[in-house]
């Protein structure tokens, strides 16, 4: 009976959504209160509805009710608890769901906490917001419905693909559709500001704490998908420029280019038509990205089954979604009116050169991946774009970004003086050369490339700080003084100083992953020790272990460096019976500094008794996650900041007087 | 102001010939994994590779391919991702008793051998091709690649992108049927 439930739920979301994409609207155009007020508990109740369908779906896995189908072909009786929960949206069907939900979440969340909103805006937005529900919704009811039954049903399931059964990846789907339907909302404020013909600083402040929370979670769900495959691939790989890595990063690109340009929108009322546009294709890569993974377009390791009706819909949806508000943008963008003149050297000439630069990445990206189907299309070869071509292009582009990033911060509105800018920044510039001419010494045959990129990273990190301690008064005013400043600065400079500062740890870790990384594979014996990068690996042993679905051969690895003991190290090679498939389970021991990083493989053929054993030594690697995290810190430390802080306008007012004087 | 509406028009316009290259790839007729080969129905290039420096496994070369009936040829690299995707696939055919050669395309001996150790070694034969040249002889755009060949050596199909079970009994069989007759 519950399945019914759930679909059943899912219809009436799709007709509170119909109710909620027409009469707001039609009361913003023709002055109804009454109608636009529909759209507040209109998205809430279409929320409540999917949510229902939601849990609807987790309990038909919790109890494994095999006689739906969903439940059949991926999950098992015998799956962990977790699994058989993060099972439900490990599938395309489960995912629409979730990726429903997560749409009629930010609906709601707009409903409910964008009360500071004009009314005829919030009405307009919530409306924009019910079409894209209603597209997906009807996409999931009628190509993807979780809830189809099978009869008879069988007597157990076919499991999920092992390689899921990760706790990595248990939360990266949710964390990083929170981030790409995220920006939906930001869309819907794009359109809406073109159906109304208005875009101003205001507008721009309403839409930026969105922007902030759809990149907070793209960026966590990007950097734990990027984690799943350094730890579970088994190979110390952390990203591969695939189809499918390459949609979730192109939004996050735009998406970081919307959020500084949203800033220009808001200081200089300037760049408008410009961000309006950029929101439009943050959420349009999006959902292009839904539609690569979906459809079976491009080859790629990690896509959905592929059914080309379900490819056929996505691709009207998104003729009608992104064709429909290009068009509108093409109507109403000319009549938007261009600010002041820019000075090359300011804080908005650095921020137009940082959205030109990320756009042309985005576009590089862009191009890389859909380049293949391009080609064919005109009756070329195939070919595959790889790793080659991006760092060729993509990398090079970020050389510029990174150097202009240094100095952003430090930059003043309007026009900046650049020799004092430079006289400003002498303590970082020096720390940069230091910091490439020490990773020169350091590490002899350091390819030029790389000596570079430690110089920017360093350049960075210092520039950032330089940043906050000139305005803190660090080390020119009393202690306390400073402490006081550093107490008082708003929350979003910090954001902006630990998201800067984030990169520049990522970027060390990038660094270090891609330079320094030794590995080692031999065949071991128990009891033999195989040396790398000063640590001693020696195999203890190897036993046979098993768990709720898998059976597993367990090596036993002390680590230690000069004779003392740094750490164990336990990696699994299992085989999940159900389906019959290997993974690995990697083991991996930070030091801060290092991961030291074990695979066990099979036993050898050749030699009894032996087995093959792969090392890495990955030097910097767990920066690169550090670095994501304090992105993220950065970002929310932004949201969290008053003057942003959705429904305190008033006090936002207060706050910004307040501020002054500490400038 | 014309420059304006005709800027303000670009990216829909973008748009609209992108979304005429989806609609072009969304045809189901369409496999992105099959390509037409300069080498279909020819005989395959002469070359001649060693052995993985440091394998047991010996070598490959254009003698090798002809004589004992079809034979499936896999280009493929330990650098490669969706090669790890086939490779479960590629065992259980030559487990059937496909006769399978592989073509290491530009890796390091090491990194091969432990790709090979790691997953298992389901080939025959693995010609290892460190240079890049011989792929380049056989026309490969990237890896993974897989040749079907005749008892004479001819190629018979062509496939692009890694082989997963349901492309086996869609192309590889039908292929490898017709490359016994």
């Amino acid at each position: 009976m519950s399945p019914e439930l759930g679909h059943f739920a899912l219809i009436l979301a799709l007709v509170v959504a119909l109710v909620q994409g027409s009469l707001p609207l039609l009361g913003a155009a023709r002055g109804r209160p009454g109608w636009m007020a529909v759209g507040e508990p209109a998205a809430v109740a279409q929320f409540a509805c999917v949510l229902i369908a939601f849990l609807v779906l987790i309990q038909a896995y919790l109890v494994s009710d095999f006689t739906v189908l969903n439940v059949v072909e991926n999950s098992h009786s015998t799956k962990p608890l977790l699994y058989k929960i993060t099972g439900a949206w490990g599938n395309h069907e489960g995912s629409m769901v979730l990726w429903v939900l997560i749409l009629a979440l930010f609906g709601a969340a707009v409903a409910l906490f964008g009360r500071n909103l004009p009314p005829s805006l919030r009405a307009r937005v919530l409306s924009v917001q019910a079409w894209i529900s209603l597209g997906f919704l009807s996409f999931t009811l009628l190509t993807s419905n979780p809830f189809e039954r099978v009869f008879p049903p069988p007597a157990d399931g076919q499991d999920l693909n092992p390689l899921l059964q990760d706790p990595g990846l248990a939360f990266h789907p949710p964390m990083l559709y929170t981030g790409y339907v995220g920006f939906s909302i930001v869309f819907a404020f794009a359109v809406a500001a073109l159906l109304e013909g208005r875009v101003d600083a205001a507008w721009a402040r309403w839409v930026r704490p969105w922007t902030l929370a759809a990149w907070v979670f793209l960026t966590g769900g990007i950097a734990l998908g990027s984690w799943w495959a350094y730890y579970e691939l088994g190979w110390g790989g952390w990203w591969f420029w695939d189809p499918v890595e390459n949609v979730s990063f192109m939004p996050w690109l735009l998406g970081t280019a919307l959020l500084h340009s949203a800033i220009v929108v808001e200081k200089r009322d300037a760049l408008k038509a410009w961000t309006i546009l950029l929101a439009i294709l943050t959420f349009s890569l999006s959902l292009i990205g839904t539609f690569v993974v979906r459809s079976g377009l491009l080859t790629s390791v990690h896509s959905f089954a592929v059914d080309p009706t379900r490819g056929l819909y996505i691709l009207l949806l998104l003729a009608i979604a992104i064709g429909g508000s290009l068009l509108l943008f093409a109507i109403r963008a000319p009549a938007m009116k261009g600010g002041g003149l820019f000075a090359p050297v300011s804080r908005e000439g650095g921020l137009v050169l940082n959205n030109l630069l990320l756009g042309t990445a985005t576009a590089t990206v862009l191009i890389g991946t859909l380049y293949p189907l391009f080609l064919e299309a005109l009756g070329g070869e195939r070919v595959s774009v790889g790793p080659p071509f991006f760092n060729l292009t993509f990398v090079p582009l970020m050389m510029p970004l990174v150097l202009v990033m240094g100095a952003g911060l430090l930059l003043p509105w309007k026009r900046a003086d650049l020799a004092g800018l430079l006289g400003r920044l002498k303590v970082a510039i020096a720390l940069a050369v230091v910091g490439a001419l020490a990773a020169l010494w350091l590490y002899d045959g350091t390819p030029v490339l790389a000596v570079l990129w430690v110089g920017l990273a360093v350049w960075l990190a210092a520039g950032t700080l330089t940043e906050w301690a000139e305005r803190v008064h660090l080390f020119r005013a009393p202690a306390a003084d400073s402490w006081r400043r550093a107490r008082q600065l708003p929350r979003s400079a910090y954001g902006a100083t630990f998201a800067h500062l984030g990169l520049a740890i990522a970027l060390a870790g990038m660094i270090g992953a891609s330079t320094g990384k030794q590995e080692a594979v031999e065949l071991l014996r128990p009891g033999e020790t195989l040396s790398l990068a000063g640590y001693d690996y020696r195999l203890e042993g190897v036993e046979r272990t098993r768990g709720p679905n898998w059976v597993a051969n367990t090596a036993t690895f002390a680590v230690s460096r000069d004779g003392r003991p740094v750490a164990t190290l336990r990696p699994e090679r299992r085989l999940y019976l159900v389906t019959n498939r290997d993974t690995t389970e990697a083991a991996i021991h930070t030091t801060g500094l290092v991961d030291l990083y074990a695979v066990i493989g099979e036993p050898s053929e050749s030699e009894s008794g032996a087995w093959i054993v792969r090392i890495y030594h990955e030097p910097l690697v767990p920066w690169m996650w550090a670095g994501a995290l304090v992105m993220m810190l950065g970002g929310l430390l932004s949201l969290s900041d008053r003057r942003l802080r959705v429904g305190a306008p008033r006090r936002a007012a207060r706050d910004g007087a307040l501020a002054q004087p500490a400038e | 102001m014309t420059l304006r509406i005709l800027l303000g028009a670009l990216p829909l316009a973008i748009f609209l010939a992108a979304a005429g290259f989806f609609l072009w790839g969304l045809d189901p007729e369409r496999d992105p994994s099959e390509i037409p080969s300069a080498l279909i129905g020819n005989p395959a290039p002469d070359f001649e590779l060693g052995p993985i420096p440091g394998s047991q496994t010996p070598g490959l070369s254009r003698a090798d391919l002809a004589g004992e009936g079809p034979v499936l040829v896999n280009v493929f690299a330990s650098w490669c991702v969706p090669c790890r995707a086939e490779h479960g696939v590629l065992t259980e055919l030559a487990d059937e008793g496909v006769r399978l050669v592989g073509i290491d395309y530009k890796d390091k001996p090491e990194d091969a051998l432990a790709y090979l150790a790691e997953l298992g070694n389901p080939y025959e034969r693995i010609g290892a091709d460190l240079s890049g040249r011989v792929g380049i002889e056989w026309g490969i755009s990237g890896v993974p690649e897989t040749f079907v060949l005749d008892r004479e050596g001819r190629v018979v199909y062509r496939h692009v992108g890694p082989i997963m079970a349901p492309e086996v009994e869609r192309r590889i069989r039908p292929a490898l049927e017709r490359a016994a007759r």
